[in-house]
């Protein structure tokens, strides 16, 4: 699943899409927290908060990358990543 | 011999003892503070700020009347300072005069050898004298100039500047340590720098003010490291000299006086580093008349007078060298002022023959002690005896020569001659001041002069008659002068154009009251007042020396007579005519500016220089240049790395990251 999101992240062209990738990526890492914690400290509960706290985190950081998104649509009508190369060198 | 028996009650200031010095000096002389000493400084100080920042919106006038108010002020306080200084201070037990110490603050402390740098005020008979000297002849220069000056441009900036010129110079010669004494220093250099280039839209005056700088600073830069020795080998920067610092650092000691005596002779226009004054001429003649003739030139006199006890104590040898390089710039600068017809080049050769005979003045000391019988340390009074006739007369002979300029518009004598009809009071002041300059009794000038001659006697009779001769010379280039401006032909094409005529009473006031003094300042009894140890010393004339003097003068003048009085100069034409060559030469100066045009631009500029800044603007800049020009070549490189999308950064980190991750696996 990380790697599913790493792969989307690289290759998709739309910014949703890579955003959609990010997601991807903490799932991924949200899953390893709880089964990490399971396996190695069942008596313990740290993993799982982490996780909750990672999926507070990624709802706040949807909310601004769309924001941001909206916002580069209002400019220049789209949201294709490949065309947005206006901060170089 | 040691210093500590002369000097016992010098006071001193260093570091953490402001105050105290201060009570001490109080106890000494027990009632008598002098606080407002410090207003001596201030008040000019503040007409500085007043005039420089405000003074393009005063009058001519005003700005005249603060000048001169001002300095109205500070002479009256320095008059009552020599006043309560010389006749209410309690002598100490040895009958001499205590050096007070009204203000000494702690400025700058240095933690190292209990160094410091002070601020302060010192009085002692030397730096009292200079106050009067300082203040009167200021005085009158800033009447003088209301009328030389009327209608100028910059007339409140020419006012602003003599403010400055005055406080420093004040400053300089109440400072309580070598390194006040060296700040001041500078700042006199700076306002003579100014009031050189005063007219700063003549390239001449431009060239002259900053060849006087540079050359100033050039010998100022050995006095800050002699003072700079003095201050590491004698573990202290003042001028009490009975501490134990002074044994301890002797051997250095005489490296660092000659050092300091470097600085003073550019200061002082000692040969080879005279080439500056004769060309300050340049300025306004007021300003030649107070800063190049009668206080600024006359302070490494000061300075050698200043540090006295050292030079005597650690090197007298030194000392001896000084008064032959003064014996040789005496003769050198008579031998010239013989031959110029510029009257203010005149006056400024005899400047530097005048100021040299005070140096030898100091350089035949030979003991510390005075005495009835003592001859050793004479020449210390009689320097500054002369040092105060001098400034007197011969800001009297350049105030005069302002007012000639002034009526004729020229500089040089052709223009001249016969003047005598059309302005007075000039001939007769002018006439004052020559025979005071020549050493005629009873002007002023004689009995100082007198005094270096007994001086230079006691020391060696070579010298003596070196000094003689030199003294003679001085009488016939005076009077050469003399004859050349008010007798012999008019100028009568120049005459028909513009009739000269005597110049406004602010003009000729000063000259007036200059030769008053010039008139009695002779019979002072200076010794009195300031000799070697504060002691009194009674003047005696030795009837040899002063008949020698006299039939000589005498004789020169009567010789300038014969020579110049005329309607025509024959004499003098065959004369200059048979030694053609040596005229020339001391006409151009001995081809000095020349030397030192010669030295400057082809060895020095040509084969040290060049190289120099071709080796900082190839090498040194090459190789920053080629830096700059490596990084730049290097970021073209790698810029695509920075490509904006947001994707090749991703892959580029992810990249990084299983680099990291194989190289922390493997190793």
């Amino acid at each position: 699943m990380m790697f599913a999101g790493v792969f989307g992240f690289l290759t998709r062209r739309s910014t949703l899409a890579i955003l959609l990738s990010v997601e991807l990526m903490l799932n991924a890492t949200d899953l390893n927290f709880a089964v990490f914690n399971r396996m190695l400290h069942p008596e313990g509960y740290e993993g799982y908060f982490f996780s909750l706290f990672s999926i507070a985190i990624s709802a706040a950081e949807s909310a601004i990358a769309i924001a941001i998104m909206i916002n580069i649509y209002r400019m220049k009508k789209h949201i294709q990543a490949d065309g947005l190369e206006e901060m170089k060198w | 011999m040691p210093p500590e028996a002369s000097t016992p009650h010098r006071d001193q200031g260093t570091p953490h003892r402001g105050t105290g010095t201060r009570q001490r000096a109080n106890e000494i002389s027990n009632s008598i503070t002098m606080d407002y000493t410090i207003f001596i400084l201030l008040l000019p100080f503040l007409s500085f700020l007043l005039l420089g920042v405000f003074g393009k919106w005063f009058s001519h006038k005003a700005a005249g009347l603060i000048g001169t108010a001002v300095l109205l002020a500070v002479a009256a306080m320095s008059y009552y300072t020599a006043y309560e200084y010389f006749f209410m201070t309690p002598r100490t037990a040895e009958g001499a005069l205590p050096a007070l110490m009204p203000y000494n603050y702690t400025w700058l402390p240095f933690f190292v050898q209990g160094l410091s740098f002070d601020m302060g005020i010192l009085l002692d008979p030397i730096s009292v004298m200079m106050l009067i000297v300082i203040s009167t002849v200021s005085l009158m220069v800033h009447i003088y100039s209301f009328g030389y000056m009327h209608g100028e441009r910059g007339f409140q900036r020419y006012y602003a500047f003599l403010s400055l010129f005055t406080m420093s110079m004040l400053g300089l010669v109440v400072a309580t340590n070598i390194f006040q004494m060296y700040m001041f220093w500078e700042l006199v250099g700076v306002s003579s720098y100014l009031l050189i280039g005063f007219y700063y839209t003549s390239p001449a005056a431009i060239a002259a003010s900053k060849k006087a700088f540079i050359v100033t600073r050039f010998a100022d830069m050995f006095f800050l490291v002699g003072i700079l020795i003095y201050g590491y080998y004698c573990h202290s920067f003042g001028f009490d000299f009975n501490q134990a610092g002074f044994a301890l650092g002797a051997s250095m000691l005489p490296v660092a006086l000659f050092l300091m005596f470097i600085g003073g002779a550019g200061k002082s226009a000692m040969f080879p580093l005279h080439i500056w004054l004769p060309d300050a001429m340049e300025g306004p003649t007021p300003v030649s008349a107070l800063i190049h003739a009668a206080t600024m030139v006359v302070a490494g006199v000061f300075q050698i007078a200043r540090l006295f006890p050292l030079w005597i104590a650690y090197a007298p040898s030194t000392l001896h060298i000084v008064a032959w390089v003064g014996a040789f710039t005496a003769f050198y600068a008579a031998a010239v002022a013989c031959c110029q017809s510029d009257i203010k080049r005149v006056l400024a050769f005899s400047t530097i023959s005048q100021i040299a005979f005070m140096m030898v003045s100091l350089g035949v000391c030979t003991e510390y002690t005075t005495g009835h019988e003592h001859v050793g340390s004479l020449g210390y009074m009689a320097s500054m005896f002369h040092l105060f006739t001098h400034a007197m007369f011969k800001a009297l002979l350049f105030l005069g020569a302002g007012c000639i300029i002034h009526a004729v518009h020229s500089n040089e004598m052709s223009a001249m001659g016969g003047l005598r009809k059309y302005m007075p009071i000039t001939n007769i002041t002018f006439f004052i001041a020559c025979l005071a300059i020549s050493g005629i009794p009873p002007f002023s000038g004689f009995f100082s002069k007198d005094e270096i001659l007994t001086a230079a006697f006691a020391y060696s009779p070579a010298m003596g008659w070196v000094m003689t001769a030199i003294a003679a010379m001085t009488a016939f280039y005076m009077f050469r002068l003399y004859y050349g401006i008010f007798w012999g032909t008019e100028n009568k094409e120049l005459h028909a154009k513009h009739t000269p005529h005597e110049a406004p009473l602010t003009m000729t006031f000063p000259l007036m009251f200059l030769a008053v003094v010039t008139c009695v300042a002779g019979f002072i009894p200076f010794g009195h007042f300031v000799s070697a140890d504060s002691r009194i010393y009674d003047i005696h004339l030795d009837p040899h020396v002063a008949c020698t003097s006299i039939i000589i003068a005498v004789a020169s003048i009567f010789l300038a007579t014969y020579m110049y009085m005329g309607e025509r100069q024959p004499k003098a034409d065959a004369l200059a005519e048979k030694f053609g060559r040596l005229h020339r030469w001391a006409y151009k100066r001995f081809y000095l500016d020349e030397v030192y045009q010669y030295v400057t631009h082809r060895i020095i500029f040509a084969h040290i220089s060049k190289p120099i800044a071709w080796f900082d603007r190839h090498i040194v800049d090459g190789f920053f240049d080629f830096l700059a020009w490596g990084t730049n070549a290097l970021s073209f490189r790698i810029r695509g790395l920075q490509s904006g999308s947001v994707q090749q950064y991703a892959f580029v980190f992810l990249l990084g990251t299983l680099i990291l991750l194989a190289v922390m696996a493997f190793a």
